[in-house]
């Protein structure tokens, strides 16, 4: 019968040495206990950060020229939720991102329909009651025709670099804008009070835990990312790795945020398709490392491995 | 009724199969390999039982629901304790992953533990992701408003949302849990079973299994 | 934040120092960890494990 050739980095040895006594309940019950301990130390002294979650009441309060400069973003189709393409709207195929002729986030389309003018905007200002001002200049959007709509959205536009708050209100230096101007400030007033945060939720219904539109109309903004900013929470401060005030966060994320600092990665539209398919393929091989001739021999040329089983290879050793 | 029909029954044929696999004094066994004697040993168990810790301060946190941290200072106690017991769940994990890599203990038939490993690892890090935006507060606002871009360009945004709290809150307490709990079962009985890998031959020409 | 009558002993609220080389920039929290974990990698790796004796009188 022919021996089938050994080989040191796939096959083990059978062993045929001592057994020793081995308690393995009471090896259980120690690490529970000991693992308890340390975290409840660890909670104790460090406790856990909690900063409150930001409202489109309190961001509209904070920076109501931020809101409502993203209001306008959100009529005028150019935030980014409004451009983003799928799973919320359509747009051309280069909108999403690709890997070479894999486009997924296109092919998989739009799943959770969003239009940011309606969403957004327009059907929030309509469910305020007793507003016979707003009511006509909603009127008035809503029967004109699409190249009046883009025409007072320009003029808006035009103007936006002359927005004010003052008072309370939001005003811009322009006649030629049509209901704009209106339902611009009438949305900033509908923010601050906190009704258009309740008006967001996904479905109008009373018990919604979908928070995307909220969400995404935050986003839009950059009070939220200035906040994060402030907690190096942002992507090219690797903020992935990051948690708010000075608690520890994942380090083990730091190889997937790594390839967000460094070309192609940082600079490309499809940078986050790129690292994705990048951490895929790296971690395909770690779990197929049994099977990858050169990188599952590292362990035994690295030698690691006898400062792990020291006592067994002293005890191999003839007396001398 | 026969023997043979006995022997064909679907109880029978896995009982005999499991228990072949796993006899009682390799699940709870009471000696081992006498080479099993160094600290990088207890990181496995120590993972184990920070899971166990995570599973218990997240089973109170579900008890009194997801605000009740916000406005207890009990619960924000629990909470404390649920995300250190991450930490160090995640701290033991890599070590041991590290202390299996020098040791490479995929050896001898042991492929599908170091694959489970691998496995729970990235699922591991699936649920720290589900958790974080179920917390309810800024960092759910913007971890999930950045990490949405990363899922939506493989196309999975479109059905995983993380921008939907409540379906993110079900993925962390009920499918991720089972799934991590069904893949640690497997990971741990594959040990049991093909027991803790030898060290490296010093000469050449042993016996190999 | 809500009322807190059991505060944490050194609540790590503030803003963390963060180590910037070029492109990388870790907190000093990250920071931490990572070198524990290495310093408990290699601690384990040297520090020897009790019962020796008794593992050599079964040998």
């Amino acid at each position: 019968m022919s021996k089938t050739k050994f080989r040191p980095d796939v096959d083990a040895p059978v062993w045929k040495g001592g057994y020793s006594p081995y308690d393995i309940i009471k090896e259980g019950a120690i690490a529970v206990i000991v693992i308890a301990l340390l975290t409840a130390l660890l909670a104790v002294v460090f406790g856990s950060p909690d900063i409150p979650a930001i409202t489109i009441k309190s961001w509209s309060n904070a920076a109501p020229l931020d809101f409502a400069t993203t209001a306008l973003s959100e009529l005028n189709g150019t935030s980014l939720t409004a451009s983003y393409g799928a799973p919320y709207n359509v747009q051309p195929a280069s909108a999403s991102q690709a890997l070479g002729p894999l486009k997924l986030e296109y092919w998989v389309g739009v799943h959770i329909p969003i239009n940011t003018a309606n969403d957004f905007v327009v059907d929030p200002l309509r469910a305020l009651p007793n507003q016979p001002v707003l009511d006509q200049n909603l009127t008035k959007w809503t029967n004109a025709s699409t190249s009046t709509k883009a025409n007072w959205v320009n003029h808006y536009t035009k103007a936006a670099a002359t927005m004010k708050f003052a008072n309370g209100k939001v005003t811009v230096n322009t006649t030629k804008a049509g209901p704009l101007p209106v339902m611009i400030n009438d949305l900033t007033q509908m923010a601050r009070s906190g009704a258009l945060d309740q008006a967001l939720i996904t479905g109008d219904t009373f018990y919604s835990t979908d928070y995307t539109q909220s969400l995404l109309f935050i986003s839009d903004g950059s009070y939220l990312g200035d906040v994060a900013t402030k907690q190096h929470l942002q992507g090219d401060q690797w903020g992935v790795m990051n948690e708010t005030g000075s608690y520890p966060g994942s380090a083990w994320l730091w190889l997937y945020t790594f390839w967000y600092q460094i070309p192609p990665f940082n600079a490309s539209g499809n940078g986050d398709i790129l690292v994705l398919a990048v951490m895929v393929l790296l971690t395909v091989a770690l779990a197929l490392m049994p099977f990858i001739p050169g990188l599952r021999s590292i362990p035994r040329r690295s030698r690691v491995y006898r400062l792990i089983w020291r006592e067994h290879y002293r005890g191999l050793k003839p007396p001398s | 009724m026969s023997t043979s029909e006995i022997d064909r029954q679907w109880t029978t044929r896995l009982r005999r199969r499991t228990l072949g696999k796993l006899p009682p004094e390799k699940m709870l066994p009471d000696t081992q390999p006498s080479y099993v004697a160094s600290w990088i040993y207890v990181f496995g168990v120590a993972t184990l039982s920070a899971l166990f810790v995570v599973i218990g301060t997240g089973c109170i946190l579900a008890i009194f629901g997801p605000q009740w941290w916000h406005i207890s200072s009990i619960g924000h106690f629990v909470n404390s304790l649920h995300l250190w017991s991450v930490e160090i769940f995640f701290f033991c994990m890599v070590i041991h992953l590290w202390g299996k890599y020098f040791m490479a203990a995929w050896r001898g038939g042991r492929a599908m533990t170091w694959i489970t490993g691998m496995v729970l690892f990235l699922a591991s890090i699936v649920t720290a992701l589900t958790g974080y935006v179920s917390q309810t507060n800024f960092d759910s606002q913007w971890i999930s408003t950045q990490a949405k871009d990363a899922i939506n360009s493989s196309g999975g945004g479109a059905f995983f949302n993380l921008l939907n709290p409540g379906q993110m809150l079900m993925w962390h307490i009920v499918l991720l849990p089972l799934i991590l709990v069904l893949l640690v079962a497997i990971h741990v009985l594959l040990v049991r079973a093909k027991g803790v890998v030898p060290p490296f031959e010093e000469n050449a020409g042993a016996d190999h299994v | 934040m809500g009322p807190y009558l059991w505060a944490a002993l050194l609540p790590l609220n503030n803003p963390d120092h963060y180590f910037k080389w070029h492109f990388i920039e870790i907190s000093a929290a990250n920071a931490i960890v990572i070198v524990l974990m290495v310093l408990t990698f290699v601690a384990a790796l040297l520090l020897p494990f009790p019962g020796r004796r008794r593992r050599k009188d079964q040998q």
